[in-house]
């Protein structure tokens, strides 16, 4: 068994991980996304399973693509992680399935933004589709900050901020719910807490364990296979009594999970990478 | 130990840290990645990048 890591860093995450492929006695290498030179006309690995920590997107999507069409199997694989990594992506996907989510819309000139916010009524939360921990996320709760912020993103961002996803606001109770799914199975879930309506962990959410009811583990079990399945966190919003997904993450951190529940979340990560490998 | 790059001051680095950890200065308070092991070698923590998260 030849194991990989892609990373980029090694954070709290990863050090886990690697602590718990040594208590496992799986050999492992770890690769540096900084360092990897990939030959396309040659398959110059030979690894039976990788498992892509990357912090970057754009890296994390064509290395994945690149061992899977050298046949590497990878977690997660390179669809769920073109999918999870935009969130137009995600958002068609997801609703195509059934899931619920806030209602969502995505326009490609200001003008048009304009007009799909107007249509949507205030307040409503512009995001870009990639992009993660909260940045460059913003509530807009009148036309006149909606017609600086298009025209700020139109002209300062990068082309891809004039793609403009919008989102209703959902007034939610202070916090989120975020879920770990590990194959078929939940991991474990917390709530997400904090004054700020952004409730990433990034952004200094505090947290608090959350018990896994029915219909919870059914909803986001069933968001992680429209997706396709792995390793991945999903971000629900309660709305009322209804839920509501957000995104899906396809590379999660798990500090605050795993200080929160206390759950060896590295090692069952591990045991279902191992899985995958003997498939 | 390490000298940290931007203070001169003593960072600890311990026994178990990897290549590509990033670690803070206690003194400065500046974040470092350790870009080399053996021997040990400080660099600037990267800049976020627009395409980073989870
Ligand atoms: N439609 C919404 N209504 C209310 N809060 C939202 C909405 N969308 C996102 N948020 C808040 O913003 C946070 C970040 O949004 P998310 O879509 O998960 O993007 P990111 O990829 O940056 O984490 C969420 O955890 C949640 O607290
Ligand atoms: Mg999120
Ligand atoms: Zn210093």
């Amino acid at each position: 068994m030849k194991f990989g890591i892609l990373v980029s860093y090694v954070r709290f995450e990863e050090k886990k991980i690697f602590e718990a492929l040594q208590a496992r006695n799986i050999k492992f290498d770890k690769i540096y996304d900084n360092e990897i030179i990939l030959d396309y006309q040659r398959d110059n690995t030979s690894y039976d399973l990788i498992l892509d920590r990357s912090i970057s997107h754009t890296r994390s999507l064509q290395c994945l693509k690149i061992f899977n069409d050298w046949g590497i199997k990878t977690v997660n694989n390179w669809k769920v992680a073109n999918i999870c990594g935009d969130k137009s992506l995600t958002t068609s996907v997801l609703v195509s399935k059934g899931i619920p989510m806030p209602h969502t819309m995505i326009a490609y000139s200001p003008e048009s933004a304009l007009k799909a916010i107007e249509e949507m009524d205030y307040p409503v939360v512009l995001k870009p589709a990639i992009g993660s921990w909260g940045r460059l996320i913003s509530k807009v709760n009148d036309r006149e900050a909606a017609e600086g912020l298009v025209e700020h993103k139109k002209t300062l961002g990068t082309y891809h901020h004039s793609s403009f996803y919008i989102q209703k606001y959902i007034d939610k109770p202070g916090r989120d719910i975020r879920v770990l799914v590990i194959g078929d199975k939940i991991a474990t879930a917390i709530y997400r807490k904090s004054s700020h309506w952004l409730t990433n962990a990034s952004r200094g959410a505090t947290a608090e364990a959350f018990t896994v009811t029915s219909e919870i583990e059914e909803l986001s079990l069933k968001a992680a296979e429209a997706v396709g399945g792995g390793i991945l966190a999903v971000d629900i919003l309660e709305d009322k009594d209804k839920y509501l997904v957000i995104e899906i993450n396809y590379t999660p951190e798990f500090k605050l999970l795993h200080e929160t529940t206390g759950v060896d979340i590295a090692g069952m990560m591990v045991d279902y990478a191992m899985e995958v490998a003997k498939k | 130990m390490a000298a940290c790059i931007v203070c001169e001051g003593n960072i600890d680095i311990p026994e178990d840290t990897e290549e590509g950890e990033i670690i803070e200065c206690p003194e400065c308070g500046i974040e470092l990645e350790v870009v080399s092991i053996d021997p040990i070698e400080l660099a600037p923590a990267p800049k976020e990048e627009e395409d980073w998260g989870e």
